[in-house]
C-alpha cells in the first residue's frame, strides 16, 4: 500500500492533469478553494499555452487581478512579450512599468503583437474581429454569464478557473424573470457553460497553501461540503507570537485567542443595533490597532517576518460599515474593505465583523455565504471576528424562505447551514468584553 | 429601509395618518388612464374571471367569464377586452412629433403614449399571464379566437414587461405608486393592500389612518382589490352563480354572475380614481418628463413592431435578449435612482445621511484658478464648502450638483467640515468660466457622487451568433398549429 501522497505532490497531479485535459476539451474548469495557488495555476499555464507559440488572451474581472497577473507573469516569465489592454482613465501603476517584457496600450494594434494579451471582460467585449485559439478566465465564478456572452467568440478553447465558493455575481435589478433558464444572464458565467456543457471536465485544486491547519477543515466543511480540501501546512508550521506583552483586557485576551488556536469570537452583548454599530465598529478598530501595538510575529514555512499593517485586513458586509471602522481610527496601511473588495486577497491576520451582527433580519444578501466565505478565508495565521450574541437565534429565527424556483439546480453550501457551521466553530474560541 | 422612511412611518403611526416621503411626484400620471381591475379564479394561474376596466371613473365597463373554466368563454372575455384596450392604445399611435438626433436620421414619436393603472403588483403579473396565454392564439386553426385577442396578447405582455423597467409609467401599479409617495404605520406586505394604504393616506373625516386600515381588512366592506377574490364570496355567492350558468347558461345567469363580481369590484373602481386624483395632487418632478419621454419612444417602436406584422414576444427570452434586457434594466434603475435623489431634496437627504452628498455655503471660491501651462493649461476654477454633514466621500471623488446640469466638480480636500471643490465640468472652455457655472460665495450648494451618465456596454452578439458556452444560436420561431395545443390551464 503507497502512503498519502503529501499536500504538494496532491495538487502537482491535478495541474499536471488539467494541463493534459486542455488540448482535449473546448473548455476546462478549475475549481480552487481559498489560496489552493490558483493564479500560480494560470501563470503556469499561461506559460504552457506560449511554448506552443500560439497567441493567448487572458481575462480577469477587475483593474486589480488584471495588474496582479501581468506582474506574476512578468516576473516568471522575463521573455514573453505580454499586452495589456486597459481603458481610457486607466493609469499604468509603477509595478508593471517595471517589467520591459510588458506593453499597455487602449487598442490591441497599438500593443505590438504580444504572445499573451491580458484585460479585464468588459475591456475585451470592446475588441472585436478577431479570434484567440486560447484563453484563460480568472476568477470564472466572480463573472456574469452575461459578460461571458459578449466575449465568448473570442476564443476557440479556453481554461476557466475560480472559486465557487465566493461571492456570486450580482445585479442591482431582480432576475427572477430568468430563473431557471440554462443562460440565465444573472447566473456566474461557469455556471452557464456547464449547464450548456456538461461533458466538459471540472479539476479541483486540493490544497490551500494560505490556510492554515486551524482554518481549512473549519472553511472546507462549511462552504465546500462536497468537495473540500486540506491545508498544505500542519499545525506546526505556523505560529503567530506577539513581542509586545498583553495587560490582559477583554482585546488582549481575544488576540491572544487567535494566536493561539487560529480563531477568536469577540462577542458583544446582544442587541439590535444600526448598521453601523457604534459599539461594534469601535471594537473592530481597536482590535486592530491593538493587534499592531501587539509587535505581532508570524513564523511559517515561509519563515518568520513581522505582521505589519500592510499584512492585516479588516473586513465588513457593507460600504458604510466599511467608512465607519476607517473613521474610527483604524490606521491607514491597514486594507479597511467589503466582502467583495476582499475577494482574492491574503493577509496574515484579518479582523472581521460579521455581516449578521445587531440584525433583526437575516437577508439573503446577509445569508449568502460566499460573503462570510471571503470573510473568513483571507488570513494565513489568524482570524479575529467581532459580532453581537444572538445571531444563531437570528438564523433560527429565519430559516430560508426563498421561493423554490423551477429548473434551478440546488446550490451548496446553502449559506444559512454555512453560518451556523461557522459560529458553532467560533463559539469554541469565544471572548466576551469585560462589563 | 432608509432612515428618513423609518421616521416618516413613526411619525405616521404617531399622528394617524401617511406621510409624505417625496417633495414631488416621481412618476408620470397620463390625463387620460385607463384603469383595469382584473379578478381571476381562486386556484387557477391564469384563469380570467372578470375585469372592470375604463377611462372614465363615472362608466366603467365590467367584462365576466361566466364559467372561468371554459376556454371559449375565457377568449370571449379577451376579444371583450381587446375592444375596450385596443382602441385606446391605438388612438395613441395617430399623432407624432418628428425627433431631430444629434447622429442618425431624425425619427417620429407619439406625442402621448397610453397608460394603464392596476391596483397591485399580482395584477401586473396576471396581466402578463394573460398575455402569455392569449398572444400565441390564432384566428385560424384549432381553436380559433377572434382575430383581437393574439394582438391583445401582444399588448398584454408588452405592458406587463414593461412594468418591470424602472422609471417606466406606462403600466402603473397603484399601490406602488403611492408607496413611493407616502410613507404608512403598516408593514410593506400591508401596503400592497389598496383599501389599507388609502385608508393611512386618505381616510375618512373623522377616522384615523389606524382604524381605517382596519376597516379596510374586512373583505365584506373592503373586498380585495384582485386578482384573488375573497374566500367567503366564492364559497357562497361565486360558486352558487356559476353553477347556475353551468346548470342552465342563460342571460340571467351571466346576469347573476356580473351582479356578484360588480359587488366585488365597484369599491377597488372608485379607490382606483381617487388614487389617481391623490397622484395628481403632487408636484411633478423635474425628470419626470424625460421618463415619460422614454415611455414614448418604447411605445413608438413597438406599435412599429405590430404594423410591420413582426413575430409575437418569445416565450422565453434567449441568451442574447436577456442579456440586453438585462443591460436595459440596469441601466434604467442607477438613472432612475439618481434622477428622483436629483429632482427631490427629501431624497437626497438620505444620501446625505449616508454621506454620499452634502450640502453646505460656499466660503470661498477661485472662478479663474487654472491648470497646467500654456496649450495644455486648462480652466479648473476652485470653490470650498463649508458643511455639517457626515461626508463619506474621498479625495478624488468627482461628485454633481442636482443644481447645476452638466456640471461636475472633483474632490480636492476635506477638512472640518470643509470642503474644496475643483470644478472640471460645465464652466466652459474659455479663460474665464460661463457666467453663473461657478458656485459664488454665500451660496447654498448641494453635490452627490451618484451621476446619471451610466457607461454604456460593449454589443452582444446576434442571436444567430450565439456561442457554444450559452447554448449556440436559438431556433427560429415558427407559428404553427402545435401553439394552440399547448397547455392552456
Amino acid at each position: 500500500m503507497s502512503a498519502r501522497p503529501t499536500p504538494r505532490q496532491e495538487a502537482a497531479a491535478v495541474v499536471d492533469a488539467v494541463l493534459a485535459d486542455l488540448p482535449r476539451h473546448r473548455g476546462v474548469v478549475v475549481d480552487s478553494p481559498p489560496g489552493a495557488g490558483k493564479s500560480t495555476l494560470v501563470v503556469k499555464a499561461a506559460g504552457h499555452i506560449a511554448e506552443t507559440g500560439e497567441p493567448l488572451m487572458i481575462v480577469a474581472q477587475t483593474n486589480e487581478q488584471v495588474d496582479d497577473l501581468v506582474e506574476r507573469l512578468a516576473t516568471e516569465h522575463p521573455d514573453l512579450p505580454i499586452g495589456r489592454l486597459s481603458a481610457s482613465g486607466y493609469i499604468t501603476p509603477g509595478r508593471i512599468l517595471a517589467h520591459p517584457n510588458v506593453s499597455v496600450a487602449g487598442k490591441l494594434p497599438d500593443l505590438g503583437d504580444p504572445a499573451v494579451v491580458i484585460a479585464t471582460a468588459d475591456k475585451w467585449a470592446w475588441v472585436g474581429d478577431r479570434t484567440w485559439p486560447w484563453a484563460i478566465v480568472d476568477e470564472a465564478y466572480q463573472m456574469r454569464s452575461d459578460k461571458l456572452l459578449r466575449i465568448a467568440s473570442l476564443f476557440e478553447r479556453s481554461l476557466f478557473v475560480g472559486d465557487p465558493g465566493q461571492l456570486d455575481p450580482f445585479s442591482i435589478v431582480d432576475g427572477d424573470r430568468w430563473a431557471g433558464l440554462s443562460w440565465d444572464p444573472v447566473q456566474s458565467a461557469v455556471a452557464v457553460l456547464l449547464r450548456h456543457n456538461p461533458d466538459l471536465p471540472v479539476h479541483r485544486l486540493p490544497v490551500s497553501w494560505r490556510l492554515p491547519a486551524s482554518a481549512a477543515p473549519v472553511i472546507s466543511e462549511a462552504f465546500y461540503p462536497f468537495t473540500g480540501f486540506r491545508a498544505g501546512t500542519g499545525h506546526a508550521d505556523r505560529r503567530l507570537e506577539f513581542t509586545v506583552d498583553g495587560m490582559r483586557t477583554c482585546q488582549d485576551r481575544a488576540l491572544e485567542e487567535a494566536a493561539a488556536s487560529g480563531w477568536a469570537l469577540y462577542e458583544l452583548p446582544s442587541r439590535h443595533t444600526v448598521r453601523t454599530d457604534a459599539e461594534a465598529v469601535r471594537a473592530t478598530a481597536e482590535l486592530a490597532v491593538r493587534l499592531l501595538q501587539r509587535g505581532p510575529v508570524a513564523y511559517s514555512e515561509r519563515g518568520a517576518h513581522p505582521v505589519t499593517a500592510g499584512r492585516i485586513a479588516v473586513g465588513a458586509a457593507h460600504r458604510d460599515q466599511v467608512a465607519a471602522i476607517r473613521a474610527a481610527g483604524v490606521p491607514p496601511e491597514i486594507t479597511v474593505d467589503t466582502a467583495n473588495r476582499l475577494q482574492g486577497r491574503e493577509y496574515d491576520v484579518t479582523i472581521v465583523l460579521h455581516p449578521l451582527s445587531g440584525r433583526r433580519d437575516a437577508t439573503a444578501f446577509h445569508l449568502e455565504s460566499g460573503r462570510l466565505c471571503v470573510l473568513t478565508s483571507r488570513h494565513r495565521h489568524a482570524c479575529v471576528v467581532v459580532a453581537r450574541a444572538g445571531i444563531p437565534e437570528l438564523l433560527d429565527a429565519h430559516p430560508s424562505a426563498e421561493p423554490v424556483q423551477l429548473g434551478v439546480p440546488v446550490k451548496f453550501p446553502d449559506g444559512w447551514e454555512a453560518n451556523q457551521a461557522v459560529l458553532a466553530h467560533l463559539s469554541k474560541h469565544r471572548v466576551r468584553p469585560d462589563r | 429601509m432608509s432612515a428618513l422612511t423609518a421616521l416618516a412611518q413613526l411619525r405616521a403611526i404617531r399622528d394617524g395618518v401617511a406621510q409624505r416621503i417625496t417633495t414631488v411626484r416621481h412618476c408620470h400620471v397620463s390625463a387620460q388612464p385607463m384603469v383595469l381591475i382584473p379578478l381571476k379564479l381562486a386556484g387557477e394561474a391564469a384563469a380570467p374571471l372578470a375585469a372592470m376596466v375604463g377611462t372614465d371613473p363615472g362608466h366603467p365597463r365590467l367584462l365576466v367569464v361566466p364559467q372561468p373554466r371554459n376556454r371559449d368563454l375565457r377568449f370571449a372575455f379577451a376579444a371583450g377586452l381587446a375592444e375596450v384596450l385596443l382602441p385606446y392604445v391605438e388612438g395613441f399611435a395617430k399623432s407624432t412629433e418628428t425627433v431631430e438626433r444629434r447622429s442618425g436620421e431624425p425619427y417620429e414619436r407619439c406625442l402621448d403614449a397610453p397608460q394603464i393603472l392596476v391596483p397591485n403588483r399580482s395584477a401586473a403579473s396576471f396581466v402578463g399571464l394573460l398575455g402569455r396565454s392569449t398572444r400565441f392564439r390564432r384566428a385560424d386553426g384549432p381553436y380559433p379566437v377572434h382575430p383581437s385577442v393574439p394582438l391583445l396578447g401582444r399588448w398584454l405582455t408588452y405592458f406587463a414587461d414593461r412594468s418591470q423597467q424602472p422609471g417606466s409609467s406606462m403600466l402603473l401599479v397603484a399601490t406602488e405608486a403611492l408607496s413611493l409617495h407616502w410613507a404608512t404605520g403598516q408593514s410593506g406586505l400591508e401596503d400592497a393592500n389598496l383599501a389599507a394604504l388609502m385608508g393611512w393616506i386618505d381616510p375618512p373625516p373623522g377616522t384615523s389612518g389606524r382604524q381605517a386600515a382596519e376597516e379596510a381588512e374586512d373583505p365584506l366592506l373592503w373586498p380585495p382589490a384582485g386578482p384573488a377574490t375573497d374566500p367567503g364570496f366564492d364559497n357562497e355567492v361565486l360558486g352558487p352563480a356559476i353553477r347556475a350558468y353551468e346548470e342552465a347558461p342563460t342571460d340571467r345567469a351571466v346576469d347573476r354572475v356580473s351582479q356578484a363580481l360588480r359587488t366585488q369590484l365597484d369599491p377597488t373602481w372608485r379607490l382606483m380614481w381617487r388614487a389617481v386624483e391623490l397622484l395628481r395632487s403632487l408636484p411633478e418632478g423635474a425628470r419626470v418628463k424625460d421618463r415619460w419621454e422614454f415611455d414614448r419612444g418604447s411605445f413608438t417602436r413597438f406599435t412599429e413592431r405590430v404594423a410591420e406584422g413582426g413575430p409575437p414576444q418569445a416565450r422565453r427570452d434567449g441568451a442574447v435578449g436577456a442579456a440586453a434586457r438585462l443591460a436595459g434594466l440596469e441601466r434604467a434603475r442607477a438613472g432612475y435612482d439618481v434622477q428622483r435623489a436629483h429632482d427631490d431634496p427629501l431624497l437626497m437627504a438620505e444620501y446625505r445621511l449616508t454621506g454620499e452628498a452634502f450640502a453646505g455655503t460656499v466660503t470661498s471660491a477661485d472662478p479663474e484658478h487654472s491648470e497646467g501651462e500654456g496649450r495644455s493649461r486648462k480652466l479648473r476654477p476652485l470653490v470650498t464648502v463649508r458643511t455639517g454633514d457626515p461626508v463619506r466621500l474621498t479625495p478624488g471623488t468627482v461628485v454633481g450638483s442636482p443644481d447645476r446640469r452638466g456640471h461636475a466638480a472633483e474632490i480636492v480636500g476635506i477638512a472640518d467640515g470643509e470642503i474644496t471643490l475643483k470644478i472640471v465640468k460645465g464652466m466652459g472652455r474659455g479663460k474665464t468660466p460661463v457666467p453663473g457655472s461657478v458656485p459664488e460665495p454665500g451660496e447654498r450648494v448641494s453635490y452627490t457622487s451618484l451621476t446619471d451618465d451610466f457607461q454604456s456596454s460593449a454589443a452582444l452578439p446576434d442571436p444567430e451568433r450565439t456561442p457554444w458556452t450559452h447554448g449556440g444560436p436559438p431556433q427560429e420561431y415558427v407559428p404553427s398549429d402545435d401553439d394552440a395545443q399547448e397547455e392552456w390551464l
